[in-house]
């Protein structure tokens, strides 16, 4: 899929925006550098803010390949970044006691860069994918970054009305790190307590804004503690302890070990969110539904939107549009 | 005779003759002897006065009148009456002056200077009313992560055991007084009101007694310095173990139940002979380090088979932190921190106002201490000393505590005035003595019902407070300290707290 009809789905939802901010992820962008991570940064400038960056990544691994991202000047839109990618493979053997030194090179660099803010700032860092996002509506931002010369099998798209941020490049969605990439709707009202927590993992907020947090939960509970999805979404969302006690011992046992470990990673207030993985998308809902969340398939396409309107927007054929229940994920696999 | 004589009375009382109809309530219910009947008249000796307000309340016609500070000294900014009296007292006594009731000196109560939140558009509030609301609480070991492993059918198999856990239904607790410090009837009072409300509290120093039996899996039972009631068979009943290092009243010192009030019940409790005083020395004299304590962490669980949380209680001092870090390590399930106005029977007044720091703070650098260690969520942290209402208890758990201990509030709910003369035994709504007349004017049935409102209505108001707030978990709520804000708080201490400042 090209990023075309996301770009129209988005548009179809403009309600819910304030030109302000707009975002894609796309998976499956960078077949030719597959290999390799793919760090999307805004600097504030190319010429002061870059040398930092580049001898940082030189001692952790090697660029294999950089430059602009190509972009289209828009008349409403206006650049105060100026985006670049690097496509970079880290030195295992500097983190050799790590399981995953690679990932973890490359979670300590966005971690860094992000929290020294020297006019550098790391937006996605996943292989083979890339997060595209400014301060605009969903079109003015597709245009910007030509959108519709991407390939890719799995999107998500993001239109912002901003309470926090506005204005700020860095505020839109999708928020990514890794493979992950988070967009979101509402506001967490839990976010200090996850935000300790997380923290305590060493992981560090940087975004001023509520919905990294999600996409650092996903990866500490599926990367570095290994639940499934659909177990982490039980630890982020979890049923109420009235519904615990009634289950059969087995299943009460499992979701009372999973609210007692995780409770500080538990997510109030509301939010429909969707996460991305390369292989796969899954989106849910606070415990008792306060945004909207709809799902619809055709075939082996997954849909997953705030509105109908925007999945019959991007497919018209698509077949019965469903309405997942509060805190019950809807997961989609990529089949190779 | 001293040639200080006399110091000004504290209280003056005094009865309006035209509505008194000379019932002699008064003179049967003040047990100080404040009020005297001769010849058909009611004498008053005002310097026998608490202020404990028990005539007043029974007083059919209100025409009992109470001045506090009916003759003052010359006003002094330094030199207060409190600091001169003192002065008269131990040039009179030459002794350690006693106090009752937690920290009463003038140091800002930090809870009073932090603001909650409440949304506003951005995202609803929930309303409790329409909503499931979740307070419940386990205070205990947790896991930092769960193994799970699935089976060739696909099922999820939980390979993590977890250890027991005391599940409350309320993140409030009811401290720990001990059976010879309070009544019989006010524990079975405040025993009964845990059960009701799905609570737990604590048995203080004192044993085990035999009325409390049928609430045994309601009450944590304490293991403090004296050891007094401690066998098996108190170790077994209990819900949970507190090893008591010590408390904010008086941290650094033991406890002293003067022998007045052993009588037989109470020493066959505290195991102990009647009419001898009860005195726990300052340390635990098998604890001069943390390898120490957590022997006897480990000790107490090997003796009742890893079936029971055990929690060791510290008082909030400077270093509480790093203390509660290393408790952490010890087998330990739960951290209690015991803030400077935490109340007591009976404490050193120089104790109960100069040593200790407020909750507030020892929370704030407890949690952040776990947190950076890692091991936050492992341990549970259980605050007490000075909470007072509804909003501490939500502020105190937006600072990171799990639960509270409330032990003055329960006792007020109980009838007690905060009189502070706790340490005389002859408290007269029957709740700290042992004197049987007293007793009995506290009715356990009642006292019950007044205690476990009291929680019912923290609950209450706590779960509104989350729903403005737009949480509908206490988890959500725990150390969420965005949702706080201080109030003309120096910038030192908002550190501390890691709080914004309002407007921020």
């Amino acid at each position: 899929m090209d990023g075309s009809r996301i770009r129209e789905a988005l548009a179809q939802m403009k309600e819910r925006g304030s030109g302000e901010g707009a975002g894609y992820a796309v998976y499956g962008c960078y077949p030719e550098y597959r290999d390799c991570y793919a760090l999307h940064v805004f600097f504030d400038n190319i010429h002061e803010t870059k040398k930092p960056v580049d001898d940082l990544l030189e001692q952790w691994g090697r660029i294999v390949h950089e430059g602009q991202i190509p972009t289209s000047e828009q008349p409403h839109l206006r650049k105060i970044h100026a985006p670049w990618r690097y496509f970079f493979k880290p030195d295992p053997g500097l983190m050799s006691w790590s399981p995953s030194p690679e990932d973890d090179i490359i979670t300590y660099l966005v971690m860094r860069i992000n929290t020294d803010r020297n006019g550098a700032l790391v937006i996605s860092s996943g292989k083979n994918m890339g997060v595209f996002k400014a301060s605009g509506w969903p079109e003015e931002v597709a245009d910007f970054y030509r959108i519709e010369e991407y390939q890719g099998y799995l999107w998500l798209g993001h239109n912002r009305y901003p309470t926090n941020t506005p204005g700020w490049w860095g505020g839109a969605h999708p928020f990514s790190l890794l493979g992950w990439s988070v967009v979101h709707n509402g506001e967490i009202t839990s976010y200090g307590t996850n935000q300790r927590y997380i923290e305590s993992y060493g992981y560090h907020c940087t975004m001023y804004t509520d919905t990294e947090v999600v996409a650092y939960l996903f990866d500490l509970l599926v990367r570095k503690h290994g639940l499934s999805e659909e177990l982490a979404v039980r630890a982020l969302a979890p049923p109420f302890w009235d519904e615990i006690d009634r289950k059969k011992e087995k299943e009460r046992e499992l979701d009372t070990a999973i609210r007692l470990t995780y409770g500080p990673a538990l997510m109030n207030g509301p939010f429909a969110i969707v996460v991305a993985r390369p292989d796969m998308m899954l989106g849910f809902t606070d415990r008792i539904k306060l945004r909207p969340l709809v799902a619809g398939e055709n075939g082996a396409r997954l849909y997953i939107s705030s509105e109908e309107a925007a999945i019959r927007r991007m497919d018209p054929e698509v077949g019965e549009v469903s309405m997942p229940r509060a805190g019950s994920p809807v997961i989609g696999r990529v089949v190779a | 005779m001293s040639s200080i004589g006399a110091t000004p009375p504290r209280y003056r009382v005094t009865v309006d003759r035209e509505l008194c109809m000379l019932c002699e309530r008064c003179v049967e219910n003040c047990p100080y002897g404040v009020f005297r009947s001769q010849d058909g008249r009611l004498l008053i000796d005002s310097r026998r006065c608490t202020a404990c307000h028990r005539c007043i309340a029974m007083c059919p016609r209100d025409a009992i009148d109470l001045r506090e500070r009916p003759v003052d000294y010359r006003s002094h900014p330094v030199w207060t009456r409190e600091v001169r009296e003192d002065i008269y007292n131990q040039a009179k006594t030459g002794k350690i002056i006693l106090a009752g009731m937690g920290n009463a000196a003038d140091f800002p109560v930090i809870f009073d200077r932090m603001v909650l939140d409440a949304c506003q558009v951005t995202n609803p509030s929930i309303d409790p009313l329409r909503e499931p609301m979740e307070l419940r609480t386990y205070v205990g070991k947790k896991p930092s992560r769960l193994e799970i492993r699935r089976d060739e059918s696909g099922e999820v198999e939980l390979l993590t055991r977890l250890t027991p856990n005391l599940q409350l239904e309320t993140p409030i607790m009811i401290a720990h007084m001990s059976y010879g410090a309070i009544s019989r009837n006010a524990q079975l009072s405040l025993a009964r009101a845990a059960k009701e409300v799905g609570t737990y509290m604590g048995t203080g120093e004192g044993g085990l007694h035999q009325a409390i039996y049928p609430y045994q899996d309601r009450m944590i039972v304490q293991v403090a310095s004296g050891r007094f009631g401690v066998d098996i068979n108190y170790l077994e009943r209990g819900a949970a173990i507190e090893i008591k290092i010590g408390q904010g009243a008086k941290p650094g010192l033991g406890g002293h139940l003067p022998g007045e009030k052993v009588d037989e019940d109470v020493s066959s409790t505290r195991m102990i002979p009647v009419g001898s005083d009860a005195i726990s020395p300052s340390p635990h004299h098998d604890i001069y380090s943390i390898e120490d304590l957590k022997q006897l962490v480990r000790s107490l669980k090997e003796a009742t088979e890893w079936k029971k949380p055990v929690f060791v209680k510290i008082a909030a001092v400077h270093n509480s932190a790093a203390i509660a870090a290393g408790i952490a390590r010890s087998s330990a399930d739960a951290v209690v921190i015991d803030g400077f106005r935490g109340g007591t029977g009976a404490a050193p007044k120089v104790f109960r106002d100069h040593v200790g720091i407020p909750i507030e703070a020892a929370i704030a650098s407890v949690d952040a201490k776990l947190r950076q260690q890692g091991i936050r969520n492992e341990v549970s942290l259980i605050a007490s000393g000075g909470i007072r209402e509804s909003a501490d208890v939500a502020k105190a758990i937006a600072l990171g505590a799990d639960a509270v201990y409330i032990g003055t509030a329960a006792l007020v709910a109980l009838g007690c005035r905060v009189c502070g003369n706790c340490y005389r035994g002859l408290c007269p709504w029957g709740i700290a003595t042992q004197r049987e007349d007293l007793v009995n004017r506290l009715d356990p049935e009642e006292g019950s019902r007044q205690a476990a409102n009291l929680l019912h209505a923290w609950t209450l108001e706590l779960s509104e407070l989350m729903g403005a707030a737009g949480i509908n978990s206490i988890e959500s709520l725990r150390g969420n300290r965005d949702r706080l804000r201080g109030y003309l708080l120096d910038e030192g201490i908002l550190k501390v707290l890691d709080v914004k400042t309002v407007g921020e």
